[in-house]
């Protein structure tokens, strides 16, 4: 058949395939199949279904191979970009209080949120296994969304992949983020110094006791909640009554214990902590009781270790326990001259002991 | 948190350490005092006791660490079980990163081995009920305070008539580790505290002839610091008394007798092996345990065709003088050099309850 050009819109076949593209897409299926991760027509539906009808915003809706951002507002802000990249494989992909959407979009705010950035815009990529239900995926897109919009970020450019079963495990999604330093905020962990306060921001351990007793191995009940939370509003107001923290960083794998000594390495400086100061929630330390675990070592998802000057301590404790994310906010340490490069903590009967970093895995896929 | 804060009071264990330093006082010569049990290493290294005893008593770290004691030869042996097609090994995790002759069973299981961590060994039986088509082995070791819980477990099998469970027999008796100990001219005690949990199976009277024998007191001791501090006290009572004599201060747990129950099931499933290799100490006549004939559908030594090759130990690795007490851990040329816990030469640096893993990770290598 020989193609008119001219009296193609006419054409009432084209025109009716015309028609039907110009409807939104729809996915009809009750599960992900290879299909979705074709590059054809199911992965259009599935993408403008279920991530542009959340993510819902115009950078997104220009469906090209890439964000394009504008430069000029984003240097109103400050003059520096942070940008970093997380991936995201925790099992199970709910558990109390949330799930791997919410994590993923927290935990990347939260990379960016410690250095002092604001963060402005994220990616989103998924790697499905064949056979995911396609609500569970809604509902995790849902929840990014929902906490993408707490966190004031914007989902801008994504990638959908579907493997064979088995290749991954339900789901993984990598959230990768760029955000913006304001002028004059500059933290790093190598400004540490003798005198400053450690400071978080409430119990820890909760993230990966959540997860622990999700996967039902345990056969033990609690009421333990993961912390997931966004810290970028907490730490802009920190920054705003104190603009001079010297290093701060979110508690997640490893735990506090492996931020401290992060810090005490890079710093080459000692750290000391007061074991009775430490928040731990009750049930969390039962758990830890009863596997052999140590809470400073489970993960957080909502966390922050904050080191200040010590004359600046009182001020910016009181500005975090005014805000949600920090009302039980406390003191857990100091930083000292003696033992540079080790982190010490006083035992409740004044002994002391070194908190080491940790070594193997206390819990594999925890966020 | 109940029934544990009550054991970590602060105020009384000050009140028991002014007693304790008042009691060491009477005494001229240094004391050295054996903790048998692992569980008291690690409490002892978490709660920064030793530092707060009078500088006369000296500790000395015992081989009642089931990890630490397990000969290359027979983490050879169960990796080579793991290799087996056919075959899931379950394990508790502490014995994940114990170095065989060549490689441990976290890198079999990273070359493909099927090795599944459990809690219990009671998991096993539900695996092998969910793998009908397989073999599940479970490596079983520890002292009387695990045996029953592994005999209970083979009784199940039996009565539910799972035929594709079995289990690789590792368990070691606590008794004769210390007449070998105790026969040994190197080592010059003063008393022992003795262990808590394995007591609570066997009773005290297994004990008797350390007091009657060899003229030695020791204390049957919980696991909470101010268990530790109480059955110190107890030692140095009956030291300053001249006395020798089995005491039992873990006697919310712990009866005379032990417990019939546990050991009527270790006797129904185990019989008493003619020699075990300890690692560090050699063969010990009537140490281990091995499955009855009458059990023998469970036996994985017989089931499947095990190397069964005796490996000696490293040679720069001092765990046998350390595990008898005779040096202490930062004396091994080794230590915190070639062997650290991400790569231990030695099974002390394994397991948190070992001796060099605690001085490496509470005291640091720097000691």
């Amino acid at each position: 058949m020989e193609f008119d050009a001219e009296n193609s819109s006419l054409n009432p076949l084209f025109q009716k395939i015309a028609q039907v593209r110009h409807y939104q897409g729809r996915v009809t299926d009750s599960y992900i199949t290879l299909a979705h991760g074709s590059g054809g027509k199911a992965m259009r539906d599935l993408i403008e279904d279920i991530f542009l009808q959340q993510f819902d915003n115009p950078i997104l809706a220009q469906l090209e191979d890439q964000a394009t951002l504008n430069l000029a507002s984003l240097l109103q802000q400050g003059d520096r970009l942070a940008f970093t990249t997380d991936s995201y494989v925790v099992d199970p992909l709910f558990f109390p209080n949330s799930n791997i959407g919410e994590l993923a979009v927290n935990g990347t705010v939260n990379d960016l949120a410690v250095s002092g950035a604001k963060p402005l815009y994220l990616s989103c990529s998924v790697i499905i296994e064949e056979g995911l239900p396609i609500e569970t995926l809604r509902r995790i897109a849902t929840s990014m969304q929902t906490a993408a919009k707490k966190a004031g970020v914007v989902i801008v450019t994504g990638d959908t992949k579907v493997v064979h079963r088995g290749a991954v495990d339900k789901l993984f999604i990598n959230t990768a983020g760029i955000g913006i330093i304001p002028v004059g905020i500059n933290l790093s962990s190598s400004k540490i110094e003798q005198g400053d306060v450690i400071i978080v921001n409430g119990e820890l351990g909760n993230h990966g006791a959540a997860i622990l007793i999700a996967r039902g191995e345990l056969a033990l009940e609690t009421s333990i909640e993961s912390d997931c939370q966004p810290l970028n509003d907490l730490i802009s107001k920190i920054l705003a009554i104190c603009p001079h923290v010297h290093a701060m960083r979110d508690a997640t794998r490893g735990g506090l214990a492996t931020v401290l000594n992060e810090f005490a390495i890079a710093a080459h400086v000692g750290i000391r902590l007061e074991d009775q100061c430490i928040p731990v929630k009750e049930e969390v330390r039962g758990i830890c009781e009863i596997l052999g675990l140590d809470p400073l070592y489970l993960a957080n998802e909502g966390k922050v270790v904050v080191v200040v000057p010590g004359e600046q301590a009182d001020l910016v404790l009181s500005a975090m326990r005014s805000h949600p994310a920090g009302k039980e906010s406390v003191i857990i340490g100091e930083v000292t001259l003696s033992s540079p490069g080790i982190v010490l903590l006083k035992t409740t009967f004044g002994a002391e002991r070194i908190v080491d970093m940790l070594v193997g895995e206390q819990l594999p896929r925890i966020c | 948190m109940k029934y544990v804060d009550e054991f970590r009071a602060p105020e009384k264990a000050t009140a028991l350490l002014k007693e304790i330093q008042i009691l060491s006082q009477e005494i001229p010569q240094n004391l050295k005092i054996m903790e048998v049990c692992g569980g008291h290493t690690h409490a002892i290294f978490k709660y920064g006791i030793e530092e707060l005893l009078p500088n006369n008593i000296e500790l000395i770290h015992g081989p009642g660490c089931p990890v630490c004691v397990m000969p290359k030869g027979r983490i050879d042996d169960a990796i080579a079980i793991s290799k087996n097609p056919q075959v899931i090994l379950t394990t508790f995790g502490d014995t994940m990163r114990v170095p065989g002759s060549q490689t441990n069973l976290l890198q079999a299981k990273a070359q493909g081995a099927d090795v599944r961590i459990v809690y219990s060994p009671l998991d096993s039986l539900q695996i092998a009920k969910d793998n009908p088509n397989q073999e599940i082995v479970f490596f079983g070791l520890g002292f009387e305070t695990t045996a029953p819980s592994t005999a209970f477990t083979i009784l199940q099998a039996a009565a539910e008539n799972i035929t594709n469970f079995s289990m690789f027999c590792n368990h070691v008796l606590v008794i004769p580790a210390l007449k070998a100990l105790l026969d040994n001219p190197d080592l010059q005690l003063n008393g022992f505290i003795g262990p808590g949990h394995v007591s609570m199976v066997i009773g005290t009277d297994p004990y008797e002839f350390i007091s009657q024998q060899y003229h030695q007191p020791i204390v049957i001791a919980g696991f909470e610091p101010l268990d530790i501090f109480q059955s110190i006290w107890m030692l140095l009572k009956q030291i300053v008394e001249n006395r020798c004599q089995v005491e039992n201060q873990y006697h919310r747990l712990v009866e005379k007798a032990g417990n019939s129950i546990a050991i009527n099931a270790i006797n129904q499933v185990f019989a008493i092996r003619e020699t075990f290799a300890w690692r560090g100490l050699g063969e010990i006549p009537d140490s281990g345990l091995e499955i009855r004939p009458e059990y023998a559908k469970f036996d994985a030594e017989v089931k499947f065709t095990i190397p069964g090759l005796k490996v000696a130990d490293h040679k720069a690795c001092k765990c046998g003088e350390i595990l008898k007490g005779v040096l202490k851990p930062w004396e091994c040329k080794v230590f915190g050099t070639a062997c650290t816990p991400e790569t231990p030469i030695g099974s002390c640096m394994v397991s948190s309850e070992g001796a060099c893993a605690a001085y490496y990770k509470y005291k640091g290598c720097r000691v």
